[in-house]
């Protein structure tokens, strides 16, 4: 089971970008694609710990800020040979609202 | 499935067990039934490391390439202690003096040499059997009877002074014995190395203890139950427990006489490794005889058995062997030994280039025929032996100083070369890649250096070993390296280098980066891993013009500090030239304490670092400052050191302090493809470390001043190259501008000025910047300026963020790994 919720107005991340927040009691980075799209995946990355949610994007994946380790957005996987990070299921409303789903323990 | 065909080996020593290897790796194991014979009851062991187990460097077990289990299971039939007596090349059978008769399809022979023994008398107890106390030095048992015999002995005389001796004689005194080498030519090693260098080797071998008699020929053996001595052609004679015979080898050939196959030194091959006389038998090794050349070297065995393997496998049937260049580097009795090609030169043009230094045991020449490489020997001091390898084996051009053949002077070079790095060498220290990791990407099929820098990380931190690597991948790819056409691209994601990209952006009138990848990226597609450089280029081509979209920013350009391990950032304030005031600090210490700020430090630019300080305090640390961003977290100009100038100093000739701070004023913040550092030093004495800057001005007598650009100090070291001298402070800033505005528009994405003057040239960079060769100087000079007035503090975001959430933490809430607060 998860559990939706509402993350952030659309217009709390600038285009390209991401931000991090707290869902569910989980670090979570959140992007918003130059496509439209919305991802959301682990904040922090498994090799030192380092932000994501400062790391580059483009429409496929995330590169983290500190040692430029790269992740597929959508899968988690890593193109640099670190372990998968997590992903969550995220989608913009009708309202403008960012939907983050997060399981349910 | 048919039958497999029957392949014999004859002869399971480095040549016999290596072609198998290259046969098995070949899928040779499907189509052969594979024997093989050895003379000795062991498997395939490295017999150079024999000297190391005489000398107790090496362990026995240590030393075998084959154990007995490999031949089991790669299913290999090994007869091992079987001798091998007769081939009957009509049946297709050999014959062995176990009695037994095999069958073959295919043979090859490998039988390799047998030490020579010089004929005379008290040599042999009998016809088979060296007089006790008599060894040779060639076999695993020589080396165990070898050492079991030296323990009870003390006075030991070696028989030929050549490598194979001197080796001897190593272990042999590292047992503690009393050691004479005795050679009938007049100077040591004299097969590889000329009168200078044997002389030079021997004041060494001297060092060592080892008494060396040239030029004394062996005559007699005396001995009664066993050795007691030796007597020299001129009457002369050693008394002795303990005689060791190294007068060279002799190929393994009677096989292939007895069997009717041609035989002169060797037994006579094609191209193939083939007997000339027979389809079916290959030869292989010391034994073979390939136009006209006996090898005794590993490196031309290992090329034969490629060969071999590659034709009877039929993997590749025009397979062909040419000979081999032969290049050797080796210790021997622990004194580095390298020698290629000719050991003098031959004709009257041929360059000789020689330095000896017998004092501390070193010689090096180098042969030059036609610009080409074509000898050198290095004694005592190998350290450019990788280079002159390759040169050799490649015919590389050459310096045009030939000394740096011998040296390394004032130049960049890997101080150890790509072949003899050991596996285990780290060869990336930031990213902690080793050697083999580079290897095995290459073994794994990777043929671009791109592609195996991405694979393993190697060269993608701070980047000084990207030459070394270089070396590595291509070494590792025997120079079968593809050429790399993303490597002379901007970014990955667009096929153009940078002036056929900045033509295409003019031209479209591309102002964003979204814009570029929409026009010209493949498939219209953005890609995260280019936007920082893009960023940088068109800010530079189109200053104020440039649309300016934050998402194709890096972290540190959004927020205008410098991220750090833990998420954190590092804020510098512009402290131009490194002066400031008690106000400045007293505001400086004010915010350190309110802000709690973990560390604080001075940096290597003459400016005081705040470290730690979270993103959300920006701002606030920023506003409280009132101190414009000293820009310690681009690709960027970021500051100028300067000494103390003629104000106070004693020694100063100019005011390098005022000149610094008028260079940093200007150029502050300057976007470009590295960071860039400079510095002003006030006198020759380089205070400020001028010489070792992106750009360095030093003042000089008669109120000139030096400029230096290309010079490093951290990853990589170099010192700058002048690039003029000027007579005021007004040309130095208008010199420096044209300079940093070629840079900007000429060099790569990240390649700081250490590695861009030298690819360009000084020479090209100082015709283009002093002597306005290209007829650009003035449109240099203008696109400095604009770019100069188009720029504005980015700190001052702080009062109006620019993006919603621009400092809003990414690390809420979680522990992560702290930097130590002092």
């Amino acid at each position: 089971m998860s559990a939706e919720h509402p993350v952030a107005r659309a217009d709390d991340i600038p285009v390209g970008e991401g931000r991090a927040h707290v869902v569910a009691g989980q670090q979570i980075a959140v992007f918003r694609l130059r496509d439209g799209r919305i991802r959301a995946v682990q904040a922090t990355c498994p090799h030192a710990g380092g932000p994501l949610a400062d790391g580059l994007i483009d429409d496929t994946v995330v590169i983290c800020p500190l040692h430029n380790h790269t992740f597929d957005l959508a899968t988690g996987c890593s193109a640099t040979g670190q372990p998968a990070i997590r992903t969550y299921p995220a989608h913009l409303d009708d309202n403008g609202n960012i939907i983050v789903s997060v399981p349910q323990p | 499935m048919t039958n497999p065909q029957r392949l014999v080996v004859v002869g399971n020593g480095m040549a016999g067990a290596r072609a198998v290897e290259e046969i098995l790796h070949r899928g040779g194991d499907r189509m052969f039934s594979i024997t093989m014979f050895g003379d000795e009851p062991y498997g395939n062991y490295n017999r150079i490391l024999l000297s190391g187990l005489l000398a107790g460097t090496d362990d026995a077990d240590e030393i075998f390439l084959n154990p007995v289990e490999w031949y089991r299971d790669n299913g290999i039939t090994l007869h091992a202690g079987v001798r091998v007596v007769r081939i009957d090349r009509f049946a297709k059978l050999v014959l062995a003096d176990d009695g037994s008769i095999t069958p073959y399809d295919k043979l090859i022979i490998a039988t390799g040499s047998r030490p020579f023994y010089p004929p005379v008398e008290g040599m042999w107890r009998d016809d088979k059997t060296l007089t006790p106390g008599v060894f040779g030095f060639r076999t695993l048992d020589d080396c165990a009877a070898m050492v079991h015999h030296a323990r009870e002995h003390r006075r030991a005389v070696v028989i030929g002074g050549g490598l194979l001796g001197l080796e001897a004689a190593h272990g042999l005194r590292v047992l503690e014995l009393e050691v004479h080498v005795v050679q009938s030519a007049p100077l040591l090693m004299n097969q590889q190395l000329d009168t200078q260098a044997g002389h030079v080797l021997r004041r060494s071998v001297d060092k060592l203890g080892i008494t060396v008699h040239t030029g004394q020929r062996l005559t007699a053996i005396r001995h009664e139950d066993i050795v007691t001595g030796v007597t020299f052609a001129d009457g002369s004679s050693i008394d002795c427990d303990m005689v060791v015979v190294t007068a060279g080898i002799r190929p393994n050939v009677g096989l292939g006489i007895v069997s009717g196959l041609t035989v002169e030194r060797g037994i006579v091959v094609d191209d193939q490794l083939r007997s000339v006389d027979d389809d079916d038998i290959y030869a292989v090794g010391e034994c073979a005889q390939h136009r006209g050349e006996v090898y005794g070297l590993v490196a031309p065995l290992w090329e034969q058995a490629v060969v071999l393997a590659e034709h009877v496998t039929g993997h590749n049937p025009q397979s062909a062997y040419h000979g081999s260049r032969t290049a050797t580097k080796l210790k021997v009795a622990g004194i580095d030994v390298a020698t290629m090609g000719l050991k003098q030169p031959e004709r009257e043009d041929d360059e000789f280039v020689q330095f000896s230094e017998p004092r501390h045991g070193v010689y090096k020449t180098v042969i030059i025929r036609d610009d080409r490489l074509v000898g050198a020997t290095l004694l005592g001091d190998v350290s450019k032996v990788a280079f002159l390898m390759q040169a050799f084996d490649r015919g590389l051009p050459l310096p045009e100083e030939r000394i740096q053949l011998l040296f390394d002077i004032g130049t960049p070079a890997p101080s150890v070369g790509a072949a003899e790095l050991d596996d285990d060498a780290q060869v990336c220290n930031c990213n902690g890649v080793s050697k083999a990791d580079l290897v095995a990407r290459v073994r794994a099929g990777e043929r671009t250096l791109s592609g195996v820098m991405n694979a393993t990380r190697a060269g993608k931190g701070c980047g000084s070993c990207k030459g070394l690597v270089a070396d590595i991948v291509e070494w590792a790819a025997g120079g079968k390296i593809e050429d790399d056409p993303a490597a002379n691209w901007y970014v990955p994601c667009i096929p153009m280098d940078k002036p056929e990209l900045m033509a295409e952006i003019r031209s479209r009138g591309l102002r964003s980066v979204s814009a570029v990848f929409a026009e010209l990226a493949r498939d219209g597609r953005p890609d995260a891993a280019s936007k920082m450089a893009l960023t940088s280029l068109l800010r530079m081509m189109w200053g104020a013009e440039f649309v300016d979209e934050r998402d194709a920013r890096f972290v540190n350009d959004r927020v205008h500090a410098n991220i750090q391990k833990d998420g954190t950032f590092s804020v510098v304030p512009q402290i131009k030239g490194g002066v400031t005031t008690p106000g400045e600090l007293r505001r400086i210490a004010e915010v350190a304490e309110r802000y709690e700020v973990p560390l604080v430090k001075l940096t290597g630019g003459q400016r005081i670092d705040l470290l730690g300080v979270r993103k959300e305090n920006l701002p606030k640390v920023w506003a409280d400052l009132g101190m414009p961003s000293g820009h310690a977290y681009g690709k960027s100009f970021r500051t100028v050191k300067t000494c103390v100038g003629s104000d106070f100093c004693r020694y100063g000739l100019g005011d390098s302090t005022a000149l610094g701070i008028a260079i940093e004023e200007r150029f502050k913040g300057l976007e470009s493809p590295g960071k860039l550092k400079l510095a002003v030093a006030g006198c020759p004495r380089n205070c400020s470390e001028a010489l070792v800057k992106d750009l360095g001005v030093v003042a000089v007598e008669g109120g000139r001043w030096e400029i230096y650009v290309g010079g490093a100090a951290g990853a990589h070291v170099r010192k700058g190259d002048l690039l003029t001298t000027v007579d005021s402070p007004d040309e130095v800033m208008t010199i420096t501008g044209r300079f940093l505005q070629y840079y900007r528009e000429n060099a790569r994405w990240l390649e700081r000025t250490y590695a861009f003057v030298p690819r360009v040239g000084i020479d090209h960079v100082r015709a283009v910047v002093v002597s306005d060769s290209e007829g650009i100087a003035a449109r240099l000079d203008a696109a400095m300026q604009a770019s100069v007035a188009a720029y504005r503090d980015p700190w001052l975001e702080g009062e109006n963020p620019v993006t919603p959430g621009q400092f809003r933490t990414a690390l809420p809430l979680i522990v992560l790994p702290r930097v130590p607060v002092r």
